[in-house]
């Protein structure tokens, strides 16, 4: 019995020396801020306990990828590599188009010239089948479907691609432990947890800049004022293969406004192909710019294309708004610059970070945006740690004059508890959010619920007229079933909405597991060892103070 | 000490008097739930804007009030004081029509510039100065660095001094003022003197920081109320299951039924009194259900344990004594 009950202490002062290395680490000193820094930072086979946003402050969004513009810069492309085919068969007289503005996935071939049907009819089977649904339409007119699987899995890349994007962008604004992660409870969302970071607007501008740097050829050679003016000219409607963009203000050398251009709709060369791009400055103004380089490929696509079209007009467009418009006068490979309008030094370095990493596949939307001031954390912090300490006490005070001697009892495996439960997060690095510490404030309510339980059944034995240790015995022997019965119970809805639950509510859930297999191991072993310790010292029969 | 020794109530005998308490507090909540106030939900659940404010001094509500109202945010609701009335905070509330998804931003911005103009300390003439309520470190970083006060020029040296000096400011303001400084000299022996003569030209206090804001678009809010219906629902089942497993299904479903009864009268009571469910209180009314779960098996534990000790005591007779030990 004796050497049993050593063993078990033993048991109890390792898992207490245990916890409290993961509560703590190997801290510094002793001071007040020495504990702190042990109990946030990691260390060997323990993480330091990690701040929710709530409490450290930061901001949490979830953005919508709008896939659908990916889809159609992709079918923007089929659509220009269908007309080259056609052309390079000598088919001419049809048209290729995506008649309707709001299905990306749809390409339309009309006006086939009869004794050509056929040949359309293999070139688009054999060519762009693997992707879509090729059918006939009516009257001489073939019709694409993007396939489903094709038009997911493309809609999948837009997704992954954007998250890298961000995830880019946001370590260059050096936020330490950012959170970049698919949002799995919306269709294409991404969760952004940023700690820390309280310059919101700068933020939200570099995440949801496109940042889609593109060449288009100018139709004709001059802009116009307005749209309006710009639609009269050509007829009423822009033709289905040109755009109309208007410029930022000083794009063009006259121009103190933005003005309108046509532009062809497929650009030279776009948002994928910027391998570089550099702060500098323009060499004869001194004025800020932003130097830019193509990759290879697009670089060589460049260079034809400059080649075959000196003396046109070529605009370079940032995120639909064309930057500048030069006359072409040479071949040009893989260089050029964005200055013009008046740019300030900080949006060219701004800017090049952008182009550098990479164009957003699509355009962003802010669907929820929670932002927490550090201010607001650290009172937080301070409120929950006053509840907690208050709480404990206030329950180790009522245990105390309510079961005297077994009160010291339980409020030791109540403080054993905390310290697990702190262990516990300090080892697996979990968050502690504001519900993460009222979890906390739950576990001790739910370790002396146990307690209770367990002390009520013992005084009952006593009064059934059993001996202190035979009731000592019976009162954990019936109370086990049911203390390990309400745990799974709570621990099931713990679980459900560690599932369920967003952001602080998950450290809620997080915490409350924690503490409540925490409590069964000292509600119901430590307790008991400390029981047994007290009865072996006393003479058999000798009554116990409960 | 002990509180209740050896009660002897006839639990079963009054049962009509429980029934018809909790049939009360059902009913008028389902009444509340649907012919009333119906489920009045947070912006979590139902979209919108909440901007949380904090003021150096008390705040004036009817002001802010009228401010924001010519700023044309006609259904805006101000909320205060919002906690304890020495705290000075003031929570503005947008209501999801004016939280479009293209622009989900703009209720914020408009708020934080409507305060900014009409109440703010020193007004119009500081237009163009640092906000030192509410600019932030990396913010007041670049600033000092810019403009240099102590003249150190441009060293690696000067930007880590400039740097440590604009977070013991902001970390003084935040830490230890809940985020709002009420004058610049209060900054006195945080920053090196040459910098507060800086900051005494170029700077003032606004005299309110925001402290948090939460935006919800539609789509967000109704997906996570859905999550929030699925978590009540699941967490009863799971613990149905759980209960069938280790007593018999009637006992399961007696005590979904009394956690559900539970849940009813607190949503019905938060429906009563037009208080707004939030995600916290979601995770409060499913820690409910936990007790509500553990007191019912603690019951029931001591039911099953009493029938088997007295085979031929009627059902009643040992639910009655076995809650009056638990009262004990």
């Amino acid at each position: 019995m004796k050497t049993n009950i050593r063993t078990r202490l033993i048991v109890i002062i390792a898992v207490l020396v245990v916890f409290v290395y993961g509560v703590f680490g190997i801290p510094r000193g002793l001071s007040g801020n020495a504990l702190t820094q042990g109990l946030l930072s990691g260390g060997l086979f323990r993480k330091g306990i990690h701040l929710g946003l709530d409490l450290k402050g930061g901001m949490h969004l979830i953005l919508q990828v709008k896939v659908d513009e990916a889809i159609g810069a992709e079918t923007d492309t089929d659509v220009a590599a269908i007309q080259s085919d056609l052309q390079k068969n000598g088919i001419s007289g049809a048209t290729v188009s995506k008649p309707d503005a709001n299905r990306a996935d749809f390409i339309q071939v009309s006006g086939v010239p009869a004794d050509h049907n056929n040949d359309v009819r293999s070139l688009l089977e054999n060519t762009y089948s693997t992707r879509f649904d090729v059918a006939p339409g009516v009257g001489n007119t073939w019709t694409l479907t993007m396939k489903p699987t094709e038009e997911s899995a493309a809609k999948q890349r837009a997704l992954d691609q954007a998250i890298e994007v961000i995830t880019s962008r946001t370590n260059t604004l050096g936020v330490s432990e950012p959170i970049i992660e698919p949002y799995q409870l919306g269709s294409y969302q991404i969760l952004v947890e940023l700690p820390g970071v309280d310059d919101l607007n700068r933020v939200k501008d570099v995440i949801q800049s496109t940042a889609r740097l593109e060449a288009h050829e100018v139709i004709g050679d001059q802009p116009w004022a307005d749209r309006q003016s710009a639609l009269q000219a050509l007829g009423g409607y822009v033709p289905a293969d040109a755009e109309l963009v208007q410029s930022v203000p000083g794009a063009s050398a006259n121009g103190s406004v933005g003005e309108w251009y046509e532009l062809k709709k497929i650009p030279i060369w776009g948002g994928t192909d910027v391998r570089d791009a550099q702060p500098g400055h323009n060499p004869n103004t001194g004025e800020p710019e932003v130097d830019f380089y193509l990759t290879n490929a697009a670089g060589d696509r460049f260079a034809t294309w400059t080649g075959a079209n000196i003396g046109k007009y070529m605009a370079i467009v940032l995120d639909n708004r064309v930057q500048e418009v030069a006359v072409i006068k040479g071949q040009i490979r893989d260089q050029g610059n964005i200055s013009g309008g008046g740019i300030s030094e900080e949006r060219v370095k701004d800017l090049s970070m952008l182009l550098r990493t990479g164009a957003l596949p699509a355009s962003i939307e802010f669907m929820q945006e929670t932002t927490v001031g550090p201010s607001l954390g650290a009172d937080s912090i301070h409120q929950g740690v006053v509840a907690s300490i208050v709480g404990m006490v206030t329950v180790m005070a009522f245990m105390l004059i309510y079961y005297r001697g077994a009160g010291i009892n339980a409020d030791l495996a109540l403080f054993l508890n905390l310290v697990i439960l702190l262990g516990f997060l300090g080892f697996s690095g979990a968050t502690l959010t504001l519900p993460g510490i009222a979890g906390v404030i739950l576990t001790i309510g739910m370790g002396v619920d146990s307690n209770v339980l367990i002390f009520e059944r013992i005084r009952e034995e006593l009064r059934a007229g059993k001996s202190p240790s035979a009731a000592v015995d019976q009162g954990f022997g019936h109370a086990w079933t049911t203390i390990v019965d309400t745990h799974v119970t709570t621990i099931v809805s713990a679980a459900i909405l560690f599932i369920f639950g967003t952001g602080p509510v998950k450290g809620f859930a997080v915490t409350l597991t924690f503490g409540l297999l925490a409590n069964l191991f000292t509600a119901v072993f430590v307790s008991r060892v400390i029981f047994d310790t007290h009865l072996s010292r006393k003479l058999h029969g000798e009554p116990i103070s409960i | 000490m002990e509180l209740f020794h050896d009660p002897k109530i006839d639990w079963l005998g009054k049962k009509w008097y429980f029934l018809g308490f909790s049939l009360i507090f059902s009913v008028a909540g389902l009444l509340s739930i649907f012919f009333w106030h119906g489920l009045p939900l947070d912006v979590d659940f139902r979209g919108g804007t909440v901007v949380r404010v904090k003021f150096a001094s008390s705040p004036d509500a009817d002001r802010i009030r009228s401010a924001v109202d010519r700023a044309g945010l006609k259904d805006a609701r101000i909320q205060q004081p919002y906690g304890p009335v020495a705290n000075n905070e003031v929570l503005v509330t947008l209501s999801r029509s004016a939280t479009s998804e293209s622009a989900i931003d703009q209720g914020r911005a408009t708020i934080v510039n409507t305060l900014t103009q009409n109440y703010s300390s020193g007004g119009a003439q500081n237009q163009g100065k640092l906000d030192l309520d509410n600019i932030s470190g990396s913010a007041l970083a670049s600033w000092l660095e810019q403009n240099d006060p102590e003249h150190l020029g441009n060293s690696p040296d000067s930007q880590s001094r400039y740097e440590a000096q604009a977070t013991a400011a902001v970390n003084f303001r935040d830490d230890q003022h809940s985020g709002v400084i009420d004058t610049i000299d209060s900054l006195r022996g945080v920053v090196d003197p040459a910098v507060l003569i800086a900051l005494d030209q170029n700077a003032w206090v606004s005299g309110f920081s925001v402290r948090s804001v939460e935006i919800v678009g539609a789509q967000v809010g109704k997906v996570l109320q859905h999550q929030a219906e699925l978590a009540t629902l699941y967490s009863l089942g799971g613990m149905l299951v759980y209960l069938w497993f280790r007593f018999e299904l009637i006992y399961g479903v007696a005590a979904v039924v009394a956690c559900f009864h539970d849940t009813i009268i607190t949503v019905g009571a938060f429906s009563l009194s037009n208080q707004e469910i939030s995600l916290t209180v979601i995770a409060a009314i499913l820690t409910l259900i936990g007790y509500s779960m553990n007191d019912t098996i603690v019951v029931f534990d001591r039911i099953r344990e009493n029938l088997r000790l007295s085979r031929r005591e009627p059902l009643a007779d040992c639910a009655g004594r076995t809650r009056n030990i638990f009262l004990q």
